[in-house]
């Protein structure tokens, strides 16, 4: 965390991705910009429905088709843009350079489909190997995620593992060719906490080694204070925050931060006091306004040009960035 | 704190489920869910149970509700037991105990407005008139935050923290004593977790409930109770004021349980202790103590030949007396 301008593997600038649904198209994504660093864990983190996983979604262009697609913006590796590339020119970079890590452990994988198998399909589509080889590397991989008798495990199917095992598989998976970024949805949120320690710490030694980027999708502030070094805190659509982790958890400069970090229980708290809260929901898709979205839930009253022009992202501090409603970052 | 009578108690409550095999589906094993689980609550008090999926946390729940008869050990409501209860004897219990459900989406009937599922309690009960109880169903929601028109619409019409307000109105219907509350916030996002727990404590001041707060989520359950006892494989490990276990857990499934939480604090530095491997099955459970497999101060062949007791240490604080907790400088890892 050193040095403060570190040079950035992949930038998201104004993304907008929305759905066509019999109510009219849904905007989930409304302009959404980030970098990803080089070798650093980026979070995101937000509640359900704040467009987490379809901003990640977006930049692997999986999104579901023919309903979901992306409005406007770029995606940008290097000089390529993936939010326009061709399909199969998108396929020989999905699961090579950029890869993902799903949320359930048993539906990302293919329950009739031995593991080893399941891992040399990535090598074989993206590298120029035998099978043989590919089975070879496979149990390779296997053995780096941590699984115990990995030639053993590699001719077992999915069902024989333990959630924690199947996630490394996931995990093995990802990492299978080597990617710059992996993108990391919710990995261990369908996990027991003792088990989430295991990925966690697996996925940053990972990184560590083999120095790649990972962006982390969570909802779970914990989590993020404790692998990542960027984060960005999203809500209704929009990044309404994003700096250094320290920087977020220490001087959190938007309500719905501030919110959302004053509402959890903590372990040093004060027992069977009353914790704060945030008023309200997050709101549906269908009913999002221009203006300051948070405005609603804030307890701040909000006038005019506020509710219907939208608060410009505002760089408050080096490398800390704002959703400026003034409003909502009032002190 | 325990002065007078617990509301609730158990006593080595065992709830083994037969696993069937073969072609005549008879049963070869036992899942062993609940392997003697002594607890017991006070008037007004919370007692949380943490333990990570499949150790027996929401069989203990529907075991105390006598959702499941139990096949072993007792359950003492007020003094009177329950294991064995007939059905129709079993009826007035109901009514004291209560169960808020993890998943506010599958534990609402779908085809029920939302007036007719606070209502069906009173209804089995035969309780007031149609008048009286649309009066109590109204009642009931603006206890716990609802508009009194919600009673009309149905339950895909509500988010999940409204939904759990349902739910949670339902259970209070009958003014029971004892709500076991499963995971009510697990499936909740963060800003609705803190407003469903306000609502649990606020209500518990009002009404002077007392609840079993199961989750697998430790500051929740730490935020929210007065005692908490931990559980693994079936049996309870460590029990004990809140306070005190978390601030000076003795089991070692207690102290990993605790330092695997991530802590919403970028400058603090976990001192982590990851433990290996998975929980067992409980249907073939490791020889002597449950624990000792993944156990990182395991001494040696004493564990695996001895199975642990949770016993009282110190007046209201329990702990199993493996050889590794009791021991106390092997306790230090």
């Amino acid at each position: 965390m050193a040095d403060p301008q570190p040079d950035n593997l992949l930038e998201v600038r104004d993304l907008v991705t929305a759905f066509d649904t019999d109510a009219g198209q849904l905007t989930a994504v409304d302009g959404v910009s980030f970098p990803v660093p080089r070798g650093r864990t980026l979070g995101i983190v937000g509640e359900s429905g704040c467009g987490k996983s379809v901003t990640a979604m977006s930049i692997m262009r999986l999104l579901p088709q023919p309903m979901g697609k992306i409005l406007s913006g770029e995606v940008l590796l290097g000089d390529t843009n993936l939010a326009t590339l061709p399909r199969n020119e998108m396929r020989s970079i999905r699961g090579n350079r950029i890869s993902m890590i799903f949320q359930e452990p048993m539906t990302a994988l293919n329950p009739v489909q031995r593991i080893g198998q399941q891992i040399s399909e990535v090598l074989l589509q993206h590298q120029d190997i035998s099978k043989a080889e590919a089975l070879d590397r496979s149990v390779e991989m296997l053995g780096k995620v941590g699984i115990p008798s990995p030639e053993i495990r590699a001719t077992e199917y999915p069902h024989q593992l333990s959630g924690g095992m199947r996630q490394r598989v996931v995990i093995a998976i990802a990492l299978a060719c080597g990617p710059e970024l992996v993108i990391a949805d919710e990995p261990t949120t369908a996990l027991d906490v003792t088990i989430q320690a295991q990925i966690l710490q697996l996925i940053n030694d990972l990184q560590r080694d083999l120095g790649m980027s990972v962006m982390l999708i969570t909802h779970d502030l914990g989590v993020i204070a404790e692998t990542c070094d960027e984060v960005c805190v999203m809500y209704a659509g929009r990044v309404v925050e994003r700096a250094a982790a320290k920087e977020v958890f220490a001087n959190p400069r938007h309500a719905y931060t501030q919110g959302l970090l004053n509402s959890i229980p903590r372990l040093d708290g004060k027992p069977k006091t009353e914790l704060n809260i945030i008023e309200g929901m997050v709101p549906s898709l269908s009913e999002l306004k221009a203006g300051c979205r948070f405005a609603p839930r804030s307890g701040r009253e909000h006038k005019g040009h506020l509710l219907t022009e939208r608060p410009s992202f505002e760089e408050i501090a080096p490398g800390h960035w704002v959703e400026a409603c003034p409003v909502c970052t009032r002190a | 704190m325990n002065n007078g009578q617990p509301i609730l108690e158990t006593d080595h409550l065992q709830m083994h489920f037969p696993v069937k095999g073969g072609i005549f589906r008879r049963a070869v094993a036992s899942c062993k869910a609940l392997d003697g689980v002594s607890l017991s609550i006070a008037p007004g008090e919370t007692l949380g149970l943490v333990g990570e999926s499949g150790c027996g946390k929401s069989t203990l729940g529907k075991t105390i509700a006598r959702l499941y008869e139990p096949t072993g050990g007792s359950v003492k409501f007020e003094g009177t037991e329950l294991a064995g209860l007939p059905r129709s004897e079993l009826r007035p219990f109901r009514r004291e105990i209560q169960m808020i459900f993890q998943d506010p989406y599958e534990s609402l009937n779908p085809r029920h407005t939302v007036g007719a599922i606070i209502e069906e309690p009173f209804v089995i009960h035969q309780m007031g008139t149609r008048e009286e109880r649309r009066q109590w169903v109204a009642d009931l929601l603006e206890k716990v935050g609802l508009p009194a028109a919600a009673a009309q619409r149905y339950p895909f019409e509500f988010s999940g923290g409204q939904r759990q307000r349902i739910g949670i109105a339902r259970a209070l219907a009958l003014k029971p004593r004892l709500i076991i509350c499963d995971e009510p916030v697990s499936a909740l996002d963060v800003s609705i977790q803190s407003q469903i727990l306000n609502l649990l404590m606020e209500l518990q001041r009002d009404l002077g409930l007392s609840y079993l707060f199961i989750s697998h989520d430790l500051a929740v359950v730490k935020h929210i109770s007065d005692r908490i006892a931990i559980m693994y494989l079936g049996k309870l490990v460590e029990m004990g004021d809140s306070a005190m276990v978390y601030e000076n857990p003795r089991h070692p499934y207690t102290k990993a349980l605790i330092s695997a939480i991530p802590v919403p604090d970028p400058t603090h530095v976990p001192e982590r202790q990851v433990l290996e491997g998975d929980v067992p099955s409980p249907i073939d459970p490791p020889p002597g103590c449950a624990f000792a497999p993944r156990c990182p101060v395991r001494v040696g062949d004493e564990c695996t030949l001895r199975v642990p007791e949770l016993v009282e240490m110190e007046p209201g604080y329990w702990l199993s007396d493996c050889t590794c907790c009791v021991t106390k400088d092997a306790s230090k890892a």
